[in-house]
């Protein structure tokens, strides 16, 4: 059994697949569809649209990169304002077309700067959760690798949310959370177990339905894998009428922390 | 008139470059006595006068921390706030070391159960359904109980057909809460999505300082965003970009003159203008004046 410090690493290790692979290993003929229409194209995050078994569907991956090049021109893989802001043009696309939409989900965390805070990083991320939580057609969102507080919530309002067996969610990292609890980023692994931030943790809360296993690094079948699983969930999905579906999606995130006495 | 004037050769106020004085605001200690000293100017007040003051020293300006009771006092009418949930306890459903003993400690000090109050009230006779967050309560961090009862309210605003008016005033998640802190962004940003859908107005006041998962949702979805002056507002708090960028953050960045002059606020309303505005918003947006 690995420790939840032990996830946290396998989340960010280097040689882990991004959203590309995913993205070309589950659906076809993706075209990708750059920039905000407001100020820039962030390469943090890629979008576009692909077919899912002949359906189309509108895919939004948080992209870290694989070489170092790449990675530095994908900011490894933390959004600016104008890449949410990308998300949700193409979320808005996907409800006038009634495309279901998936979010690939793996960041640190939204950047962190002054650029991004001159743009709106806060209004961004909060214009992202409210056109989300009404969005008309079907959200899957799947946690890839890191879930990073706002950043990855921002992509995360779905109706089905989705973890690999060795991604992690959390609302800090687990370097942040020492530091701040315990003045002592050294402290990261006990954190890591205290924020509860596994795929484990989080089936348990019922803020993940479903977590897929890695396969032993075997992220070919681990792909077909969610490829049938998506098929088959936005089949369902798309049976239900679009008050019915915010209804729900409402009610999934309604229910989280609401049982205080 | 002179169209030419020297003002138009001198350098643009560029406030990145640090030409804001330092914020105003100050952290009040808890003092005892019925003297009340302005943590910035050291002049002395005394305690009952700080309502009709504004909370604000009347000599150098400082605007002092309101609780957030007394902020409550202060802005609505006497005798008009019906508080709603106000018996909701946070629960340490993560068992999150020391977190017990800390919630404690902030129920003591701040004498009260959790970082927000919400209710309704009238504001100059208008009526509201009303939030006040508390930076007494563990810096006014969002965890589940305030993201609920924010939630609850914005639900009964809907079900009332009420505006709402918050008041916010936070360092972000509350991390021992880990994703139930973080999951209550969603909740409330669909909260004010269904009252914003049902045609209501929510106002929002942004007070020093509001930063983290509260900026990136209820804070910035207000019809009308308003600020304190001074008030720090950001994302990311001004440390971690700094450890971030490896530099010095500019004076007056993320204050609230900064995101005004960045088109994120309507406007900046000192505190004195406060309770006017607001009656007057809620007038303008009241139904039978829309309707």
């Amino acid at each position: 059994m690995m420790t939840a410090y032990e996830r946290v690493q396998t989340a960010r290790q280097k040689g882990r697949p991004t959203a590309m692979y995913y993205i070309e290993h589950i659906f076809t003929g993706f075209l990708e569809m750059h920039g905000d229409r407001r100020f820039a194209d962030d390469h943090a995050i890629v979008a576009g649209i692909a077919l899912l078994n002949g359906l189309p569907v509108t895919v939004i991956g948080i992209e870290k990169g694989v070489l170092t090049e790449e990675k530095i021109s994908r900011n490894f893989g933390s959004a600016h304002p104008e890449g949410y802001r990308k998300a949700l043009r193409l979320m808005k696309q996907a409800e006038k077309f009634h495309r279901p939409v998936v979010c690939l989900i793996d960041t640190s965390g939204a950047f962190c700067g002054i650029g991004a805070e001159e743009r709106g990083q806060g209004l961004a991320i909060a214009e992202n959760l409210m056109t989300m939580m009404g969005l008309k057609v079907p959200i899957i969102s799947i946690l890839i690798g890191e879930g990073g507080s706002g950043g990855a919530l921002a992509l995360g309002v779905a109706d089905r949310v989705w973890m690999l067996e060795n991604a992690v969610y959390s609302v800090i990292s687990p370097e942040g959370a020492a530091s701040i609890v315990w003045k002592d980023a050294a402290k990261a692994a006990e954190a890591s177990t205290a924020l509860k931030m596994t795929a484990e943790d989080l089936l348990g809360f019922g803020m993940t339905e479903r977590v897929f296993s890695e396969e032993n690094g075997n992220f070919e079948t681990v792909c077909s894998t969610l490829h049938n699983a998506l098929a088959q969930e936005f089949s369902e999905l798309l049976a239900l009428s679009p008050k019915e579906l915010t209804e729900q999606r409402y009610n999934r995130f309604r229910r989280i922390g609401g049982d205080e006495q | 008139m002179r169209l030419i004037s020297k003002e138009m050769f001198k350098k643009p106020n560029n406030r990145l470059e640090g030409e804001l004085e330092p914020s105003k605001h100050v952290h009040a200690a808890v003092q005892e006595s019925v003297a009340y000293t302005c943590p910035e100017c050291k002049t002395a007040l005394e305690k009952e006068t700080l309502p009709e003051l504004d909370y604000m020293c009347p000599r150098c300006g400082a605007l002092f921390i309101m609780a957030a009771r007394e902020r409550l006092e202060w802005l609505v009418d006497e005798g008009t706030f019906h508080e709603l949930d106000a018996a909701l306890e946070p629960l340490d459903r993560l068992q999150f070391p020391e977190y017990a003993a800390k919630l404690k400690k902030a129920q003591r000090d701040s004498g009260e159960p959790e970082g927000v109050l919400t209710g309704t009230a009238t504001i100059d006779g208008e009526p509201c359904a009303l939030f006040i967050m508390n930076s007494t309560f563990i810096m006014g961090s969002m965890g589940a109980v305030v993201g609920e009862k924010i939630t609850r309210l914005f639900e009964y605003a809907t079900a009332n057909g009420l505006s709402v008016i918050g008041y916010t005033v936070s360092g972000g998640a509350r991390i021992q809460e880990g994703m139930f802190s973080l999951m209550q962004m969603a909740k409330t940003s669909g909260a004010v999505l269904r009252h914003g859908e049902a045609g209501l107005f929510y106002g929002v006041v942004l007070t020093h300082p509001t930063t983290g998962g509260v900026v990136a949702s209820f804070a910035m979805e207000g019809d009308v965003i308003l600020a304190e002056p001074k008030a720090l507002i950001g994302f990311a708090g001004p440390r971690v970009i700094e450890q971030t960028m490896r530099q010095k953050l500019p004076e007056g960045f993320q204050r609230a003159e900064f995101l005004l002059d960045k088109g994120f606020i309507d406007r900046i309303v000192p505190r004195k203008d406060q309770k006017r505005e607001l009656a007057q918003l809620l007038a303008m947006h009241r139904r039978d004046s829309t309707r």
